[in-house]
């Protein structure tokens, strides 16, 4: 699905866990179009957002404008497995709600 | 303590030989000229290392040169592909539309806010006024108590009149450039997407 024209989209498939424990700090990402690891590196370091609506408006800081929307800005940290997975940590951590939610990851910062 | 000689090395001299009586006393001895004061701290003060480092402009990426059209990716002007004139001395690139193309005016960038293409523009010598300076912002006029409550009646241009006149120098020098190239002019007009299917990573800029 095409989230925006500026940025590829990303399913949080999850936190970063072992069977028994997980670390809610660290978010694994799953990145559209990546599927190997060699894939992933384009995206080291790329900004990412979770976007997601709550009930009052609030003024965008940065906008100025009375919105509905929020965001959770993050970076996508590294590779998570052979697969194409990638680690991103969030400025605050992801809530349980966003797993199976898109998220949006930037095209910057860019080492192109 | 060990007397190091100075007076080998051809400098002013530190110290001054001195014969002394006794027979195991060695017959003479290095007296320094100035004596050490008499209080001095109990612990000695270090001096601080020498701080070598010269700035310099950020290491710019060997894909960005005078002339490369970049994408921008962040800001206003997200996805639109401009011109990249120079990078200046603070490190950021300097990057015009050119504004008449897709009004993407004289700016500064930084290079982690752009993705650079290969196509490249071969551009004239441009103005010497184009450094960082241009982009200070000028500090508002501090009122006095009488003018305080008074309406500001005459009107702060947003942009001023000489960037306007520099804007349009500079355009005049990089359209003719851009018309130069096959349809590299509409290709400034559009603006850079991601469509469904496409994946950034999948890319050759």
């Amino acid at each position: 699905a095409v989230v925006s024209t500026q940025s590829t989209g990303a399913i949080v498939t999850g936190y970063k866990r072992g069977l028994r424990n997980q670390h809610s700090s660290i978010s694994l990402l799953k990145i559209e179009g990546v599927d190997t690891k060699g894939d992933t590196e384009f995206y080291h370091g790329k900004r990412v957002a979770y976007i997601y609506r709550g009930q009052k408006a609030r003024k965008n800081k940065v906008t100025k404008r009375e919105t509905k929307l929020r965001v959770i800005w993050g970076k996508i940290r590294r590779a998570h497995g052979s697969s194409g997975l990638v680690r991103a940590s969030f400025r605050t951590n992801l809530p349980p709600k966003a797993i199976g939610a898109t998220v949006r990851v930037m095209l910057y910062p860019s080492r192109v | 303590k060990a007397v190091v000689s100075t007076q080998s090395t051809g400098a002013a001299p530190t110290h001054k030989t001195k014969q002394v009586q006794g027979e195991k006393n060695g017959g003479s001895r290095q007296v320094p000229l100035a004596k050490k004061p008499r209080f001095y701290p109990t612990e000695d003060s270090k001096n601080p290392l020498n701080n070598r480092r010269k700035v310099k402009p950020t290491k710019l990426r060997s894909t960005i040169s005078p002339g490369s059209v970049l994408i921008l990716l962040a800001g206003v002007h997200r996805g639109k592909r401009v011109v990249c004139l120079k990078q200046l001395p603070s490190g950021l690139l300097l990057v015009t539309g050119p504004y008449k193309i897709n009004g993407v005016p004289l700016r500064r960038v930084d290079q982690a806010y752009v993705i650079a293409t290969s196509t490249k523009v071969e551009l004239p010598a441009m103005p010497e006024s184009l450094t960082d300076a241009l982009f200070k912002r000028k500090a508002k006029p501090t009122k006095n108590e009488k003018e305080m409550f008074v309406e500001n009646t005459t009107e702060e241009p947003k942009i001023s009149a000489e960037k306007i006149a520099l804007q349009k120098e500079v355009d005049a020098l990089v359209v003719p450039a851009v018309k130069k190239v096959d349809m590299l002019q509409s290709y400034l007009r559009s603006r850079f997407t991601l469509t469904k299917g496409q994946f950034p990573h999948e890319m050759k800029f």
